[in-house]
């Protein structure tokens, strides 16, 4: 049993998955499936600065900030326990064209350490790889209003073509930034 | 210009499962999103090379399989555990669906991760993805503070 959940999961389990939770929440207790509120109700926690759209209790939202805490340990859990023994596999030209813009590590898991581990991590790469990415995140969800959970997924479930549009914008902006502006970062970066 | 957004109202609290229950659910979804390879940068970056399937599925069956199940809670006006009736706020639409999510579109494509993929990329031991979520949340808060002068 723990060898077939150890091996990576197919899209065809995984998304429908991915899909039951939007009954499951809102069977529980009537709550919309959204991840990025959960920023929104941390800085309300703890850093609400007199900034209106701060000021609400965010302890009714209290369980979203379970569910993320859930999230980390499921991922604990899912790397820890249930890690994978094979290495991952990367489409070839993914990887050709990473290696080509400074990438070297595709071996030792999940994601790159040259970019994401302690080990080598530079200011440069820190700047772009955490701090600009983090914000732009934080930032454009809370703008959009939701992430690929509370738009593209909850969104589209329920039929509302703001989320599509939404949707849509997130794809167009991986595209561009992939194409166009990691190659222009990772040197900036150092790579 | 909206001066408030209704999608960004907290909804009205109602009677709900214990919180940690919710916890639960969050471990079987961190559990998903690492096993299906959902929190890893290459799996980001072959979507965005259109290199790969694999994110297109996940997406797309997840939608489905919302979609489904919310057409069948409203066919048959099914209630929550708590016998209260389901409903699902309506995504009001401003500018920023637009810009915000063509923004989100750039970190997305740069940390390999939205949102919940940060919680669990910690969780899984990148601890680095820690100053990531820091100044995710530094976004979300500067945000808070200056939207009143963005376009909506």
């Amino acid at each position: 049993m723990i060898q077939v959940l150890s091996q990576p999961w197919p899209w065809y389990v995984a998304g429908p998955l991915i899909g039951l939770t939007v009954p499951t929440l809102l069977l529980l207790g009537n709550k919309a499936f959204g991840i990025s509120s959960s920023l929104r109700h941390i800085c309300a926690a703890c850093v609400p600065a007199n900034i209106d759209f701060f000021r609400y209790d965010w302890r009714k939202e209290s369980w979203n900030l379970w569910f993320v805490g859930g999230i980390a340990i499921g991922g604990l859990i899912g790397n820890q326990l249930l890690t994978n023994p094979a290495a991952l596999t990367i489409a070839p030209a993914t990887q050709e064209a990473l290696q080509q813009l400074g990438v070297h590590d595709f071996s030792s898991g999940l994601l790159p350490l040259d970019l994401f581990g302690w080990a080598s991590m530079t200011v440069g790469k820190a700047l772009v790889f955490l701090v600009l990415g983090g914000f732009l995140v934080g930032f454009g969800t809370r703008y959009a209003g939701g992430c690929t959970s509370g738009h593209a997924i909850m969104g589209l479930s329920n039929l509302q073509w703001p989320s599509l549009i939404a949707t849509v914008c997130f794809m167009i902006g991986g595209f561009a930034m992939t194409h166009l502006g990691l190659p222009f970062l990772m040197r900036l970066a150092g790579l | 210009m909206v001066s408030e957004q209704t999608t960004q109202k907290p909804p009205i609290q109602q009677r709900s499962k214990p919180n940690w229950v919710f916890g639960l659910v969050g471990v079987v979804f961190g559990i998903v999103f690492v096993k299906a390879e959902i929190i890893s940068w290459f799996r980001i970056q072959e979507m965005f090379r259109l290199d790969a399937f694999h994110m297109y599925g996940v997406i797309g069956s997840a939608v489905l399989i919302g979609l489904l199940s919310v057409q069948l809670i409203r066919r048959f006006n099914i209630r929550t555990l708590q016998g209260d009736p389901i409903s699902i706020a309506p995504k009001q639409f401003t500018q920023g669906q637009i810009w915000g999510g063509l923004l989100f579109g750039f970190g997305w494509a740069i940390t390999g991760a939205c949102p919940g993929p940060l919680f669990a990329q910690i969780g899984a031991g990148y601890t680095a993805v820690g100053i990531t979520l820091l100044s995710a949340l530094a976004g979300t808060w500067v945000y808070g503070a200056i939207r009143k002068h963005l376009p909506h």
